[in-house]
Parts: structure tokens; sequence; C-alpha cells
């Protein structure tokens, strides 16, 4: 019995009794709830065969999408050019990358609201050169939204990805250059499949934390720009809990669906932690 | 390992590449850095640039009963949460990283989880169960739930310091005669200390910055700070969000500086210790 509780993993048994009663139980109410009282699955019933459910999961999976796309084609070149510059730039860039990612997504929202609103920097800067006239609606519409997203994620894409192209022996570079490939084929062959793991990491954790994205929208984007977890909100400030919990339980599976099909590349030990 | 070795564009491509990589970074921090002189504005609403240099806004925020009971209550959270969160993690940590048990990969995504799955799904979750329990609307209860947000940063943070670690310094500490709580707290501790400290920073901002747990289960009474900030943009651009703001950003970077330090000497100590030249 003594050698037995010597076991160093009796150590991780204070943490998993703290979440086991304070996160996983109340998760598991909340699923539990969403069946209904006599397992008829009522409220998932209830909840989707509402027009409006269904349309908000659409556009929510379609801002996923686009903003994945766009965090990948802006993350792609600033990495690389972390991975291939000098020491200090690359410690300098990697810092302009990082602070952004340690400030609260709240106070980047507001920022954006400050930057893109009628009287706005953006407007004010456009005015000035000329190049617009009257003001343009920038905040509270889409477009507001993939910026303010794109601007939150983008840590989240570059960091898997410089550490994905780090990692990358330079003798196969040599080796394929001196073989007779260009610059292109280089990249094209060596560089882009060797750092695919980091984009697929990137990719996929963005994609992920778009589809549960609640803040940014609620404040830049306009009444259409619903996402899941706004209807979510929306349907617990009305009272309507077993309805909430149904669509919160449909947006689960969706998450832990896609984490299980591509979830392998994901390392956030390698984004949160000192890995880095 | 050099750097340069997977560069494969000439001088012209890399400058090209180069304005690129600028403009994105320029595009994370500039919206960052706009809030700094906004918030100095002489103007009584949001204006910009700023028609003349001001300190009302600050000394509005500090004039205020309602931001600073805000501050100092998500602060009293996020301190009682960084206490609790670093206990829990850093034991799990040593179990996770040391132990071998069934499920073991299993229970370590559940950990981690709370970074990825929806925050409002956790939240929601939180508030329905402490509904039942009547234990909506106290500063410990959000404290507890932020606990669970927080736990991940500092398990991921002390087992990256363990596993650049070298056992053999246990074994010659037990060698001479060290038991296992002084092997421990002379051997162990010391060498993960950067390590656990990381951890507990982070785990502080991600407390003193969570809003949407708060939105549900804090009462009327008490709104932490991030929520305070949520209602007024809500309502209005008053510039007093941004002094306020500006504040956070400070405590926020001057907090990721620390740990960027600590991170960077935990690499060197636990190189050091296991007698890798990194």
């Amino acid at each position: 019995m003594n050698r037995l509780l010597r076991d160093p993993a009796f150590l991780v048994l204070p943490l998993a009794l703290f979440l086991l009663v304070f996160y996983l139980l109340p998760v598991v109410q909340m699923l539990l709830r969403s069946t209904g009282a006599d397992w008829s699955f009522r409220p998932f019933v209830d909840a989707f065969s509402s027009e409006v459910t269904l349309k908000v999961f659409w556009l929510t999976a379609r801002i996923a999408v686009i903003v994945t796309v766009l965090t990948l084609a802006l993350a792609y070149p600033l990495a690389y050019f972390i991975a291939t510059t000098g020491e200090r730039t690359a410690m300098v860039l990697l810092a302009l990358v990082l602070v952004p990612f340690w400030t609260s997504i709240l106070i980047r929202s507001y920022a954006w609201m400050v930057l893109l609103g009628q009287n706005g920097v953006v407007n004010g800067f456009l005015r000035w050169t000329g190049v617009i006239d009257a003001p343009v609606r920038m905040l509270n519409t889409t477009f507001a939204v993939y910026v303010g997203m794109v601007h939150v994620l983008l840590p989240f894409m570059v960091l898997p990805i410089l550490s994905s192209l780090k990692a990358i022996d330079g003798r196969l570079v040599a080796a394929a250059e001196n073989l007779g490939a260009g610059p292109g084929a280089v990249f094209r062959h060596v560089i882009v499949p060797l750092s695919m793991p980091g984009v697929l990491a990137g990719s996929v954790l963005v994609f992920v934390l778009s589809l549960g994205f609640y803040i940014t929208p609620a404040l830049v984007g306009g009444p259409s720009d619903m996402t899941v977890s706004m209807l979510i909100a929306g349907e617990v400030d009305l009272y309507r809990w077993d309805v909430a919990s149904a669509i919160a339980t449909a947006l689960l599976i969706v998450t832990l669906v896609t984490l299980a099909l591509f979830g392998r590349v994901v390392s956030l030990e390698r984004i949160f932690g000192g890995a880095r | 390992m050099n750097r340069r070795n997977i560069r494969v564009s000439g001088p012209l491509t890399q400058a090209v590449l180069g304005a690129v990589a600028l403009l994105v970074a320029a595009f994370l921090i500039l919206p960052v850095l706009i809030i700094v002189p906004v918030s100095f504005t002489a103007d009584s609403f949001l204006s910009f640039p700023p028609p003349g240099f001001s300190t009302q806004w600050y000394a509005r925020v500090f004039s205020r009963a309602d931001w600073l009971n805000s501050a100092w209550l998500s602060i009293w959270i996020a301190v009682v949460v960084t206490v609790v969160s670093t206990v829990l993690g850093t034991l799990g940590a040593l179990g996770l990283v040391r132990g071998r048990f069934i499920g073991q990969r299993l229970l370590l995504a559940f950990i981690m989880s709370p970074l990825i799955v929806p925050g409002v799904i956790v939240a929601i979750a939180i508030y329905f169960f402490y509904a039942r329990l009547k234990f909506v609307g106290s500063p410990l209860a959000i404290a507890v739930a932020h606990t669970t947000l927080a736990v991940p940063f500092v398990v991921v943070n002390v087992s990256a310091a363990l596993h650049g670690f070298d056992r053999r310094l246990e074994m010659a500490a037990a060698n001479l005669g060290a038991g296992r709580f002084a092997t421990f707290f002379h051997v162990t501790l010391p060498i993960i200390r950067p390590g656990i400290a990381a951890g507990a920073l982070f785990a502080f901002i991600s407390s003193f910055d969570e809003l949407i747990v708060a939105m549900f289960i804090a009462g009327p009474t008490q709104v932490t700070l991030p929520l305070r900030m949520w209602e007024s943009m809500k309502s209005s651009l008053d510039p007093s969000i941004a002094a306020v703001s500006v504040l956070a950003i400070a405590i926020s970077v001057a907090l990721f500086l620390s740990s960027a330090l600590l991170q960077r000497r935990a690499r060197r100590r636990s190189g050091a210790a296991s007698g890798d030249p990194q």
C-alpha cells in the first residue's frame, strides 16, 4: 500500500478530482439536460426545427473557414520571414506577435471599434488622403468581424508554422540546391511539404477556435452576424436552458469531431508552453 | 542550427517578403498601440487624431468607485486562481510526467480541453450547475470556474520544465541520503521553479482577462473588470474604457515580459541541469 502511494501518478489526483467536480460534472449535466427529461431529445428537435439555428450554424462555419484561410495567407509569409531573417529582427517580430497574443480579446475588439467607427482612425485617414469623401460604414459589418477575428487568431497560426519551419534541417535545402533545384522548386518541394505539420496544426486550431467565437463578433459585427455562441447566450437569456444546452451540445460535438479527425497535429504545448 | 539555412530566395524576394511580414506585424501591433493616444484625448468623446493631450480619463477612472471596485475584485479573484491553479497544476504535471497509468493521454487531453472548448459552452454548463447549488454571484464561484480555465497553462509550463530535467540529479540527492521530500524541495523544485512561475503568470492573466464565464455567473454586485468594460463598450465608446485598457495592457505586457524571461531562464537551467549545451 505504501509503495502504491509512492507512485507519482497519485499527484495528479487532486487536480483530477477538482476538474471532475467543477468541470466534467457541469458539462455532463448540460449534456443530459439537452436530451430532455425522458430521453426524447425534445430540446434538439426544438432547437434544430428553427430556421435561425440552422442558419447560424451555417454562418458560423462559413466565418470559420474564411477566417482560417485569411489567417493562413497572412501568417505563412510572416512565419517564413521570421524563420529566415537575422536573430535580432526575428526576436522583434516575434515580440510583435506575442504582445497582442497576451492582450485580452475584449481589449483588441475594442481597438477595432475605435479603428473602424464612423469617426474612427481608418475613416479619418481615408478622408484625409482624399480616397473617400464621406465616412464609410465599417463597424458593425461582417467585414469588421473578419478583420477582428483574423487579428485575434493570427498568433495561433504564426506560432505552429514558425515552430515547424524552424525544425527543418537546412541540409535538405542545400541538398536540393546542389541537385539543381531553383529557389521556387526548393520552396515548393522541400519547405512547403516540411512545414505542413505546422500549417495543419495552425489551421485546425484557428478553425476550432473560430467556431466558438463570441466577444469579437458581438462587439464589431452587425445585427445579422450571429455566431453559434451568441445564439446560445441569447437562449440562456430567454430562460430556454434546455434549447441552449442542445445547441451547445451540437457545437461541442462539431468541435470534438473536428479535433478527433485532425487534432493529432495540434500541440498546445508548443503554443502555450515553454517550447518557444 | 543555422537559421539562414532554409532561406532560398535572393535578396530581392527576401526584401519583398520582409515588407509583407512587416505589414502583417503592423496589422497585429498597431490596433493595440492605437488605444494609447486615444486614452490621452482632451476631447469628451472618441476622436482621432486626439485634439489635445489630457489625463482626464485616467483621473476619472481613478475617481470612480465602480471601476476601482471592479479592478480590486478582478485582482483578488486572479490571485486566488493563481495560487490554487499553481498548486493543483504543478502536482498534476508531476503526476502526468513522472507517473505511468492507464488513460494518461485521455486525462491530459481532458485537463487541456478548456483551452479549446468554446468558452460559452463551459460558461453555461458551470452557470446551470452553480444555479442548482445556489452558488451564483459569489467571487469564490468565479474563482473556482476560472481555476478550471487557468490550470492548463500551469500544467503545460511545468510539464515543459520537467521534460528537460535530468533525473540523475534526484538520484544523486537520494544516494547522498536525502529523503523524498528533501529531494523534492532542494533539487526538483528549484530547477522547475521558472516553469512554475511562468505557468502562474499565465494563470493570473487568463483569470484577470476572463469575460465569458464571469458574464454568466457574476451577480449584479460582483462585476469583474472585463465585465464592466464589456458593459460600457456596448453602451458607449467613452474614452475611459481606453484608459482602463491601457492600464490592463500595461499589466499584461509586464507579466508577459517577466514570463518570457522566466521561460528563457527555465530553458537555460534545464539545459544546464541535463548537461545539454543549448
